[in-house]
């Protein structure tokens, strides 16, 4: 299965996405924001970093490349996208998903392990976890602070388009503990935590079992890869 | 150059540390009188002809569709610069 990872001026992470895909048993596949060219990809993701330097707001500007009209098309269509951190805060900017990102709620810059526990099982890049499964992977942010209005936040509760909620400490103040939504279809998923960075053993959080062990991210890439096989 | 100038403003119920910590300072400073500070934002879009209503309506849409997130901000100006932007200067 072929994952596309797009690079935007500014993305940090696309290089560890590229990797987390080969981990997980894709073929990935580098894509370039000024393209209007997904390169026959099965599978999309909008890695983490700092697009345009975060100038104008977190993700608004990449929302704006070229290449984001064949992802807005593609994710309409059923295409499993995945937004991780400055992904995240651009499938919110191009309205893939409801609600916005903003500058966390203490002032400062986190950066620490973080348990999640997955809500929901049933989207492209979560169904290989098991319900309410808790997990481990790191987080990095300045504007991860999810808010939306309180229709908007009892809809996705309502119709479990929670996919990830903070456990233990709420880093950024997002509103009811949310770490990562899906859309109500289920393809497109953002979360501000890092689950390429929890891939392979040796760079990841710590475990009982040993230090850096930590693959709890990889589920992820396994999901969608594993789940677009079957359908092939 | 004629410009438009396009204000937008954090939503009132969307917490602003920027201008938290602003009012943590001027508390600092023995300025507590101003018991909040509200940070926003102002473009300033240069036009070359004059200012036109299809010119400032094409600069509503881009306040709405770039300029500010509605979700999380306001457009509240979009127009010509006041007069009270120059006058009231330093």
């Amino acid at each position: 299965m072929r994952v596309g990872v797009i690079t935007f001026p500014g993305s940090l992470d696309d290089r560890d996405a590229q990797r987390a895909v080969k981990l997980g048993g894709g073929e990935p596949v580098a894509l370039w924001h000024g393209d209007h060219d997904l390169k026959n990809v099965d599978a999309i993701v909008l890695p983490g970093g700092f697009s345009y330097g975060d100038y104008l707001r977190a993700g608004a500007i990449a929302a704006h490349s070229p290449i984001m009209s064949e992802v807005i098309t593609a994710a309409n269509a059923g295409m499993p996208v995945l937004g991780i951190c400055n992904g995240f805060q651009i499938l919110v900017e191009s309205h893939l998903l409801p609600g916005g990102l903003v500058r966390n709620d203490h002032g400062d810059f986190v950066c620490r392990d973080q348990k999640l526990r997955v809500e929901n099982v049933d989207t492209a890049w979560s169904n290989g976890f098991k319900e309410d499964e808790e997990i481990i992977i790191p987080l990095k942010n300045g504007e991860g602070g999810y808010i939306a209005d309180q229709e908007t936040l009892d809809r996705l509760e309502g119709e479990g388009q929670v996919v990830f909620r903070y456990l233990e400490v709420n880093p950024n103040g997002s509103a009811n503990d949310i770490a990562g939504i899906s859309n109500a279809r289920g393809n497109v998923v953002g979360l501000m935590p890092h689950p390429e960075h929890a891939t392979e053993p040796g760079f990841g959080p710590d475990t009982r079992a040993a230090m850096r062990s930590g693959t709890d991210g990889l589920t992820f890439f396994t999901s969608a890869i594993s789940s677009l096989m079957a359908n092939a | 150059m004629p410009i438009i100038v396009v204000e937008v403003m954090p939503k009132a119920e969307i917490l602003d540390p920027q201008g938290k910590a602003v009012a943590g300072a001027l508390v600092r400073l023995d300025k507590s009188e101003f018991s909040a500070v509200r940070i926003g934002k102002r473009f300033e879009l240069t036009v070359e002809g004059p200012i036109t209503d299809e010119l400032l309506a094409e600069a509503r849409e881009i306040a709405n569709d770039l300029l500010a997130n509605t979700v999380i901000e306001d457009v509240i100006y979009v127009g010509e610069a006041r007069p009270a932007d120059d006058a009231q200067g330093a």
